[in-house]
């Protein structure tokens, strides 16, 4: 183990199930709103960097740069956002064959129409065939569909599937419980911060006749990330 | 010669692939980036510089978030829009608050190396 995300992320998280559990600003910001139990012990801030997070918050609140109300939004946003929204996407995409054309070919545009704007950066869609199988990574830091398939998981931020999924994709693959045949080339795509992709995955035998919307739900967040396969029906 | 976070195609451990969810501080700062960038103060691109910028034994201690954390408290004086010491009084302010509340861990802060 030769990097600290691993085990820093371990005991940042593990202790909070409650998304809401160790915010201490939801009792004394400027947008607290709901009564709170007392603090548990686990719910204390432990960290100078929490308290400095708090600090930059309130100062560019109180200077007006960002507003409770943009915050608000954004989180709102992020807790909005799933995969559900790259799922329906890939299901249109396996069900009408010039729209998976279109998605191919331009992304950014074929997203759009289906009501998921992707604006801020490039969109590549990334085929797998029975020969071809497609990962994504961003091995600088985090970069990630985050319109199409929500907040990215921790894993795909840790240091260990950065650094190793370039270089040795089918054993990182084979953790996920993907085996795939040796034929099969595997292709993994480096985000950045300008260009961001989506893997369409192979559609599962025995789903003909079914709708768009019963694919969709085939369709799960690590078989877009390319660790996984779509699931059976 | 690689930066802290440029580990792509070096060695490492098994993928922990359990679903950690954010805690709300995590979604704060993620939030407080995103629309920060939204309105062009802090560009994508410029964020990760200042977290590549941390250095080695920076980016190695600490935490996604609290490197995004320290990358945001530099990128905010280097830009005019904030001082340290306003920074520095807002956290000490913070912390005093919170340790009136009971909502410090002081051993676990105490602990930390940076």
């Amino acid at each position: 183990m030769s990097g600290g995300d691993h085990d820093h992320h371990h005991h940042d998280h593990d202790h909070c199930e409650d998304d809401h559990c160790d915010d201490p600003t939801h009792h004394h910001g400027h947008d607290h709103g709901h009564a709170h139990a007392p603090p548990q012990p686990d719910d204390r801030v432990s960290s100078y960097h929490q308290i400095l997070g708090i600090a930059l918050k309130e100062l560019l609140i109180e200077k007006g740069v960002v507003t409770p109300e943009e915050l608000r939004a954004a989180i709102e946003k992020r807790e909005s956002a799933s995969p559900a929204d790259g799922a329906k996407i890939v299901a249109r995409a396996w069900t009408d064959p010039d729209y998976r054309r279109r998605l191919l070919k331009d992304a950014n545009a074929a997203v759009a129409e289906m009501g998921v704007p992707m604006t801020t950066t490039h969109l590549v869609a990334v085929e797998n065939s029975p020969a071809v199988h497609n990962v994504i990574v961003c091995t600088l830091c985090s970069c990630y569909p985050r319109e199409l398939l929500g907040l990215p998981p921790a894993w795909y931020k840790s240091r260990a599937y950065r650094a190793r999924v370039v270089r040795e994709p089918r054993a990182v693959l084979a953790e996920f419980g993907t085996k795939l045949p040796p034929d099969v080339e595997v292709r993994v795509h480096d985000s950045t911060a300008d260009m961001r992709y989506l893997v369409i995955p192979r559609r599962p035998a025995g789903t003909e006749g079914m709708s768009a919307d019963d694919l969709a739900a085939l369709v799960s967040r690590d078989s877009m990330i390319g660790v996984a396969t779509a699931k059976a029906p | 010669m690689r930066g802290p976070n440029d580990v792509g195609g070096t060695p490492d451990g098994p993928v922990d692939p359990e679903p950690h969810s954010l805690t709300f501080w995590e979604k704060q700062i993620d939030a407080l980036r995103g629309v920060i960038g939204g309105k062009k103060i802090v560009l994508t691109d410029e964020n990760r510089r200042y977290v590549e910028a941390l250095g080695d034994d920076v980016y190695n201690t600490l935490t996604y978030y609290q490197r995004w954390t320290a990358a945001l408290s530099r990128q905010m004086v280097d830009k005019g829009i904030l001082t340290q010491d306003e920074i520095d009084a807002k956290v000490a302010e913070i912390r005093a608050r919170l340790a009136a509340d009971g909502e410090l861990d002081v051993e676990a802060l105490a602990k930390e190396r940076l």
